[in-house]
């Protein structure tokens, strides 16, 4: 058994893990069957146009951008500019977050620094094209204010990531 | 020569991400199913602090669109939970990933990952606070 697992992948083992919560899920509440399924059809629908974007970027990065080009941008000597670039892509970026992790981790293999990949994850919450809706619930001052904390704090935790996970670690 | 071994090493990154992101979604179905949005107001206290933190708690394990946290986000207000707790919800709901957490280990480095998300949940609390006490002044 042991040896069956070292030979599987460890994203098939998370997939693997996954359909078997599902099943033990199915166990439990079988009534929630058939929406759970509904649900996970029509995420999957719903993220294909934005997959295709992260993976066509991919490829574009791959192709144009030369690892020192990643380096210079997003890299120990990016400064200033990496950062602005990192809380930029994180604002526009859609979609949920885990659909740009294989961009992310595509980017890291190739010299980002942890610093501007977290504040590119923190940048997510701030959603322009969410903006609108926020302020219909909670007031434009409330709206303002929070959007200046996030965009310090994704800065702050960018810099406290990398201090504590500072050189490139092993992914699993 | 360049264009194939881009385009090999976009299959490769696709091959990789593929079940992970198949799982997350499994997973985010399942919890999204299982905990309707009316549970939520019944777990906060009344406490600005308390709520804060069971606010960040439950957005960190809710998982969705934030289209949803808002509209969550503005339901409890209308019931009467507190703007700390509703902020900290909405905040942790994007920024900490229990369910896809993971899918962040396996692509980004356990260490990475955990480290983010116990910074995020703690900012969430923090911003949360701060962001009322700051529309108090102001108002």
């Amino acid at each position: 058994m042991k040896n069956i697992l070292s030979k599987i992948e460890s994203q098939w083992i998370f997939l693997i893990i996954a359909v078997l919560i599902f099943f033990v899920f199915a166990l439990i509440r079988p009534d929630l069957v058939n929406q759970v399924i509904f649900s996970f059809g029509s995420l999957v629908i719903k993220i294909l146009p934005i997959l295709a974007i992260v993976f066509v970027l991919i490829f574009l990065f791959n192709y144009f951008v030369e690892p020192k080009k990643i380096i210079e941008f997003f890299g120990k000597g990016s400064g200033v500019k990496g950062w602005i670039l990192a809380i930029i892509g994180g604002i526009i970026s859609t979609g949920p977050i885990y659909l740009w992790y294989p961009l992310l981790s595509d980017l890291k293999d190739r010299g980002m620094r942890n610093a501007l990949i977290s504040a590119f994850l923190y940048n997510r919450a701030i959603k322009l094209q969410l903006i609108a809706l926020m302020i219909y619930y909670f007031g434009l001052a409330y709206v303002l204010i929070l959007s200046f904390y996030m965009l310090i704090f994704s800065i702050i935790n960018g810099y406290l990531t990398e201090k504590l996970v500072p050189g490139k670690e092993n992914k699993c | 020569m360049k264009f194939k071994k881009a385009l090999e090493q976009t299959y490769n990154n696709f091959k990789r991400a593929i079940p992970i992101l198949f799982g997350v979604l499994i997973l985010i179905s399942i919890v999204t199913i299982s905990i309707p949005g009316e549970y939520y107001k019944k777990i906060f206290s009344g406490n600005l602090f308390f709520d804060s933190i069971i606010g960040t708690a439950i957005g960190s394990i809710a998982a969705g669109n934030p289209i949803t946290s808002y509209v969550i986000g503005g339901e409890l207000l209308a019931e009467g939970v507190s703007l700390v707790a509703v902020t900290a919800f909405i905040l942790s709901w994007v920024t900490v990933g229990m369910v896809q957490l993971p899918a962040e280990i396996l692509m980004l480095g356990k260490r990475f990952a955990i480290t983010r998300n116990i910074l995020a949940f703690i900012s969430a609390i923090i911003i949360s606070i701060l962001t009322v006490l700051t529309l108090r002044i102001f108002s």
